[in-house]
């Protein structure tokens, strides 16, 4: 029987290490599925998978996208401009709008905190969250663990520095979440100003010294720096990131030889990370992106089990 | 709950040597013939046949191991929540002549899933089922080609393959649930 019996997937926070675990093994039998040369199982076969996406984004989406296929559900997806009045009675009109046309199964990305949690409250369709504001964005995490897993045959123990905007991201913190329940040792690594304020409350170190982040580490996950997100004055110039932040062939000279490069993309070449560096026998940055389609197969397909339960409690 | 012994290991032993001579017996050769084990204890059983194979005609038949899990027919009912395995097949399986093995034959519903993912890799030649125990009781129209033993059973007894694999001991017992 399945350990994880949740309704929806909103964060990493409030998942046991067993639930965590439960996905990661899940996805290592999905990810078989796309090796096949039929690459499709028909376990969401009559489901309805609608991506619900507020904010851009093309990676995230196809990959749901692709999972969902590959699970022989029916996908829509819907792209949403943020209206800035009203945003919380607009998206749970929306979800009732959606659910209306018997969606099985929501994934969204939402600019806000919290949305996909509201909305999973007032829905009886399965909620993923695909990235809320600075919350979380579960799947990244598990896709990150997965790939890190798989090259290092465990978690427990492990090294892994977290390089980049830690304030502002999602990845980050879930990434925090997820690493710690499974034992690893976690340091973040970012210029002073993108380090949120507590941020040790959550079990990992601190540095502004990307030296002493690559050191010892057997992995590093960099983050995309988003100069997009906040006022340009706020950050340092993009050359001076990469002078004194980005991960560069130089610096991983003192790296342990066997240090896995990980980056949930898209990447800035020559600016969190060198282009020898993203193309490197080191990165295993497009492996992230085919394992991504295996943990959202696992996700989609865990909680689409999982609504089954709530209907028989409901009886 | 009441626990009766049908097989031991011995009698397991025995059987697994007789269906492997009536496969070899029926192919004439094991040029062609693979062999796949549904997960969990169909598996095991694959293994243990692949090894008397070899032992008789020095041959190492490829094997692979099928999880039926997303192809069910149950997934959409109530309270079914299974754990997915994994399904591992290394080799093409066009042309092939396929042994499809299993612990237990009960309603037919496994094998239909079976059959159904091994088409999803490609046309076999032919395959065939072979099951250690056929407990009765077929909701489809499916039969298996070796047949390890036949035991009647009624809807409220239950049989359990044991494989020390997996299991403390090899055995095949009836349970009577109360």
């Amino acid at each position: 029987m399945q350990i994880f019996k949740r309704k929806d997937l909103l964060g990493l926070e409030e998942l046991s290490k067993e639930e965590i675990e439960e996905i990661l093994f899940t996805a290592e039998s999905f990810k078989e599925v796309s090796t096949r040369e039929i690459k499709k199982v028909p376990a969401l076969r009559g489901k309805t998978v609608v991506n619900l996406f507020y904010e851009p984004s093309t990676r995230t989406r196809v990959s749901f996208e692709v999972a969902a296929k590959r699970l022989s559900a029916d996908v829509i997806n819907v792209s949403i401009e943020t209206s800035s009045v009203k945003k919380g009675e607009t998206l749970i009109d929306t979800g009732k709008n959606i659910e209306a046309l018997k969606a099985d199964i929501i994934v969204i990305r939402h600019g806000s905190s919290g949305a996909p949690a509201m909305l999973a409250r007032h829905l009886k369709a399965n909620v993923v969250n695909a990235g809320d504001g600075w919350h979380e964005h579960p799947t990244q995490a598990l896709l990150d663990i997965f790939t890190l897993k798989e090259k290092k045959g465990k978690i427990k123990d492990l090294k892994v520095s977290i390089i980049g905007d830690i304030a502002h991201s999602r990845v980050a913190r879930s990434n925090i979440w997820g690493l710690t329940k499974l034992g690893a040792q976690v340091k973040v690594c970012a210029p002073k100003m993108l380090i949120p304020p507590g941020i040790e409350k959550m079990g990992v170190k601190i540095t502004n010294d990307i030296e002493n982040a690559l050191n010892d580490a057997d992995a590093v996950n960099i983050l995309r720096m988003q100069f997009e997100r906040d006022e340009k004055a706020a950050f340092p110039q993009e050359l001076e990131y990469f002078k004194t932040f980005g991960v560069t062939e130089e610096r991983l000279e003192k790296a342990k030889k066997d240090i896995i490069i990980m980056h949930p993309g898209p990447i800035n070449r020559g600016i969190e990370i060198s282009s020898a560096v993203a193309d490197g026998e080191r990165s295993v940055i497009l492996e992230q992106v085919t394992n991504g389609i295996a943990v959202r197969m696992a996700v989609l397909f865990l909680v689409s089990q999982s609504q089954e339960q709530n209907h028989e409690d409901h009886n | 709950m009441k626990t009766k012994r049908i097989l031991s290991q011995e009698d397991i032993k025995r059987t697994l040597t007789r269906l492997t001579h009536q496969i070899l017996e029926k192919k004439t050769s094991s040029d062609g013939v693979v062999l796949i084990g549904i997960q969990t204890r169909g598996v095991h059983l694959a293994q243990r046949i692949q090894t008397i194979i070899r032992e008789i005609e020095g041959i190492k038949v490829p094997l692979g191991a099928l999880d039926i899990t997303l192809y069910r027919d149950d997934l959409t009912t109530v309270g079914s929540s299974p754990v997915v395995k994994k399904t591992k097949i290394n080799f093409d399986l066009n042309d092939k002549e396929v042994i499809l093995i299993d612990d237990v034959l009960f309603t037919g519903r496994t094998v239909r899933a079976a059959l159904d993912e091994i088409m999803d890799f490609g046309r076999p030649k032919s395959i065939e089922l072979l099951v250690m125990i056929d407990r009765g009781h077929r909701e489809l129209p499916i039969r298996a080609d070796y047949v390890g033993k036949n035991i009647p059973t009624s809807a409220k007894e239950q049989i359990e393959v044991r494989l020390k694999e997996i299991d403390e001991q090899d055995e095949v017992v009836i349970i009577e649930k109360q």
